[in-house]
């Protein structure tokens, strides 16, 4: 059995698997049920100023009858009174002693705030802190969360405000609601902040009532933009803390990953992008804690068949494979090939190639089943057909080099090779 | 052993009689099975539907919530696509062909997401054809059934003037009078007929048989084109001593009993020998089964692989308790005081391949019997060959013969459906009335 646990900046938990900072991790009655499920940390649901939230707060994508691909919400920090929340956190670090309990933060702009509620979470024996430089909605307006986090300047700001007094670790949870998430992470390292998280929730409208006109969630008739997570935000999730891990500034701190994480081998890929540790939200508030522990057999058994011992032998493995589009190599190429026996004939591949790609597929109309195959002439290898196949390993990518030597773009243009080859 | 009515309580009927594929209980179940579907480019199940409904673009519309749509692009294809939803032998057809098949997976079932979509279309009265405005030209289609509606709707729509002569008092034809009723109701007949004529411009007048209460001749007078759309009669007689005997029907007949009077006042024996193996043989085997016979057998003079019907047909029979005995011919029906006692049956082989293709049957001169009191035919159905050939319509094998533009011999006289194909499915029908109207449309010169 490999060993899964996790040392974030002495923050020790038995798995790297935490739960996001969220209603799941609002109260202590949730928080324990989560632990007894197998969960390895928490991040404390932000806590401030006292707040108000509105009814209803959430909204969700669907696709093709599939419930949730896209999750949204308008919930701001916490609304429990905070000193119930800070004697809560207390009781539960005592009785989770093995168990990583941080505590996501958002005080008021000003120093004397930073420091009170640092000086008070402190007090309850919690392992770290997270600072929310990302909520996009409601607290934005009030010039907090990721009003924060756009402003490069204004977050180093703050870190150093927390790092003049904090004693534990400081994790600053950077938005994506920026054009590049670099930026803020550098300001916040510059600050002094010990670790990274990301991604907050992503702007969004979900979807309107197509019968009242009304954009998701309905608040009383009228709607606002939300924060948008789940699924449908692993992709842009990922790039950013690759981004962080490529830059010789930002990955000098650990990560913690987040985004759309459902499953071990989401987490996996976070973490082979440079997370030391994951955080979920979206896929416990849609399946409940228990998912945690497919998470927990899933990675131990990936890990043992990789031979890894631990988790940092895998840890940003994969980041050295990023590479920036003009060194990739112009001579690899592959071609499509169409395994006839696995073929059922839907068509798919060709329709998709015929209309929007290259009409590299030929048919042989028949009845009821027609034939296809590849014009391996006319194939650029985009891929596209292999992935609208709805069978398994039915079209693979074979490679066909255009030639033996790595040739990239940079040398490509050098040698004036030609450009146009249709 | 005898032949009576009434063997089971009300409960009991509908129990027996209730909808053999019930539709989806709930539109998530059905959204759920239509995005199952691929989306199959030129897809086969829409290849393998006679009339060539979108299967792929319809289903698509449903998980869409594009209901109207979706009902649209199967009733613009086959306006009886709710019969055909029910009655359809789709394993040989669209299902049969789905490419999921391919995958070793259940097919899309196409026929329950196509009733779903046509019973609401149906149920909510949607006006989903606007027939163009009259054109002052008169067609006369003979035949209620799905020939003809299909016919009649399809030249409505481009502002044709219609009028259905029917023999009964209901439309529908073998859809009303001929098929189990556990597959379709009287009542869901009569709604798809009703919204067939919802259109506007047909008019069907009951009780008027051609050849008893109207003529060809006055119909090719006062109409600008006719089209037959008459089925084909009752069954084959079998031609053997004993037919006459009572407790001899006609399985056409036995079912449209059932259809016409209702299951409590339908007689049925205590043992009942059907002859046949195609779908209406089922249909009399596994009615006559529910409406209480002890013992029912059914006859077939080839093997299984020879069979009319479809495997899922003779499963339902298998699994109402028919007995089947394969390669075995009705030889002597033999009775007392007039009422059928026992069947003599000849054992068969099987020999070279005849005109259908089907090795031929031997009697190998070898004979059992059977205890019957009741003997029901359906050993295929009879050309209605007298009438049409006083009507000088020309025929072949018994069906009318008809060229590529769908006309008879007779000028402006045009056919399609089982009088011409000899008994096929529904949607055969269907398609023939479709085909019929646009040779119609082509003859009266209209184009646009």
């Amino acid at each position: 059995m490999a060993d899964i646990s996790s040392n974030f900046l002495g923050i020790k938990s038995p798995n790297p698997f935490w739960l996001a900072s969220g209603p799941p991790t609002d109260k202590k009655y949730n928080v324990l049920r989560a632990f007894e499920a197998g969960w390895g940390g928490v991040v404390w649901k932000t806590l401030g100023s006292q707040v108000k939230n509105v009814s209803s707060r959430y909204s969700a994508v669907d696709f093709n009858g599939h419930r949730v691909m896209g999750f949204n919400n308008i919930e701001l920090i916490s609304d429990r009174p905070l000193e119930i929340n800070l004697r809560e956190i207390r009781e539960v670090v005592r009785e989770f002693p093995d168990r990583a309990v941080i505590v996501s933060l958002m005080a008021d702009n000003n120093k004397e705030s930073w420091h009170d509620l640092i000086k008070q979470t402190e007090d309850t024996g919690a392992h770290g802190i997270e600072l929310n430089f990302g909520c996009p909605h409601g607290m934005s307006e009030r010039g907090m969360g990721s009003s924060v986090g756009q402003n490069p300047d204004i977050a180093k700001m703050i870190v150093e405000w927390v790092m003049e007094t904090a004693t534990i670790p400081v994790i600053t949870k950077l938005t994506p609601n920026v054009h590049s998430v670099v930026p803020t992470a550098k300001a916040s390292v510059e600050g002094g902040t010990n670790a990274l998280s990301l991604i907050n929730t992503i702007q969004s409208i979900t979807g309107i009532d197509l019968d009242n006109f009304v954009p998701n969630p309905n608040v009383g008739g009228k709607s606002t933009y939300g924060g948008y997570c789940g699924p449908a935000v692993k992709p842009i999730a990922l790039k950013m803390v690759a981004s962080l891990s490529l830059n010789s500034y930002t990955n000098k701190v650990p990560i913690s990953g987040i985004g759309g994480i459902s499953t071990w081998r989401d987490a996996v890929e976070f973490m082979l992008l440079g997370s030391t540790t994951i955080q979920v939200c979206t896929a416990v508030m849609t399946h409940g804690f228990r998912i945690v522990e497919d998470m927990i057999e899933g990675l131990n058994n990936w890990m043992d068949e990789k031979e890894f011992q631990t988790t940092n032998d895998f840890i940003g493995k994969s980041v050295p494979y990023l590479t920036k589009w003009g060194y990739l190599d112009m001579n690899y190429h592959v071609v499509a090939d169409i395994n006839q026996e696995k073929c059922i004939s839907c068509g798919l591949c060709y329709i998709t190639c015929e209309d929007t790609s290259h009409q590299a597929i030929n048919v042989e109309f028949g009845n009821p089943y027609n034939k296809y195959t590849i014009k391996e002439d006319d194939c650029v290898g985009c891929n596209l057909c292999m992935l609208v196949c709805p069978v398994n390993d039915c079209i693979t990518m074979l490679e066909k080099r255009k030639g033996s030597e790595y040739l990239n773009w940079l040398e490509y243009q050098k040698r004036g090779l030609p450009l146009n080859d249709h | 052993m005898t032949i009576k009515n009434n063997r089971l309580t009300a409960q009991q009927y509908k129990e027996k009689f209730a909808d053999i594929h019930p539709p989806f209980e709930t539109s998530g179940a059905a959204l759920l099975e239509a995005n199952r579907c691929l989306f199959c480019f030129d897809a086969p199940c829409t290849k393998a539907c006679p009339t060539s409904i979108d299967v792929p673009k319809f289903i698509k519309q449903i998980s869409t919530g594009n209901m109207k749509g979706s009902a649209l692009t199967i009733l613009s294809s086959n306006i009886m696509g709710g019969s055909c939803a029910r009655v359809c032998p789709v394993e040989k057809l669209c299902e049969g062909s789905c490419v999921l098949h391919n995958r070793q997976e259940p097919p899309i079932h196409i026929a329950r997401l196509q009733r779903y979509s046509t019973d609401m279309a149906l149920k909510s009265q949607w006006n989903l054809f606007k027939r163009k405005n009259s054109r002052g030209k008169k067609v006369a289609a003979v035949g209620a059934g799905p020939a003809g509606l299909s016919c009649a709707h399809w030249l409505a729509r481009q502002g044709i003037d219609v009028t259905i002569y029917e023999k009964e008092n209901e439309a529908g034809g073998l859809m009303t009078y001929g098929i189990a009723a556990y597959k379709v109701t009287p009542e869901f007949c009569r709604e798809e007929t009703d919204f067939i004529t919802s259109i506007g411009g047909i008019e069907i007048k009951y009780n008027e048989e051609l050849g008893r209460d109207l003529s060809l001749a006055d119909l090719k007078k006062n109409y600008d084109a006719v089209f037959l759309g008459i089925g084909v009669g009752l069954t084959r007689q079998l031609e053997i001593p004993g037919e006459n005997l009572e407790g001899v029907v006609d399985a056409i007949r036995f079912i449209y009993e059932i259809r016409k009077d209702g299951f409590s006042k339908t007689a049925v024996g205590d043992k009942v020998a059907v002859i046949g193996m195609g779908m209406t043989a089922i249909d009399a085997a596994t009615q006559a089964k529910r409406l209480g016979a002890r013992e029912v057998t059914m006859i077939y003079r080839r093997t299984e692989k020879e069979k009319p019907c479809t495997d899922e047909e003779l499963e339902i029979a298998k699994l109402d308790g028919c007995n089947i005995i394969w390669l075995a011919s009705p030889k002597e029906i033999h009775g007392e005081n007039g009422k059928v006692r026992s069947l003599l049956c000849s054992k068969m082989e099987l020999g070279e391949p005849d005109d259908s293709g089907r090795k031929f049957p031997f009697d190998t001169g070898e004979t059992f019997v059977l205890e019957v009191d009741m003997v029901i035919k359906a050993t295929g159905q009879v050309p209605y060959t007298d009438m049409l050939q006083s009507n000088r319509i020309k025929l072949s094998s018994g069906k009318i013969r008809i060229d590529a533009n769908c006309t008879t011999n007779v000028g402006a006289v045009f056919a399609g459906g089982d009088c011409v194909n000899g008994g096929k499915e529904v949607v055969d029908a269907v398609e023939a009335g479709k085909e019929g109207a646009k040779s119609i449309l082509k003859y009266l010169g209209i184009t646009d």
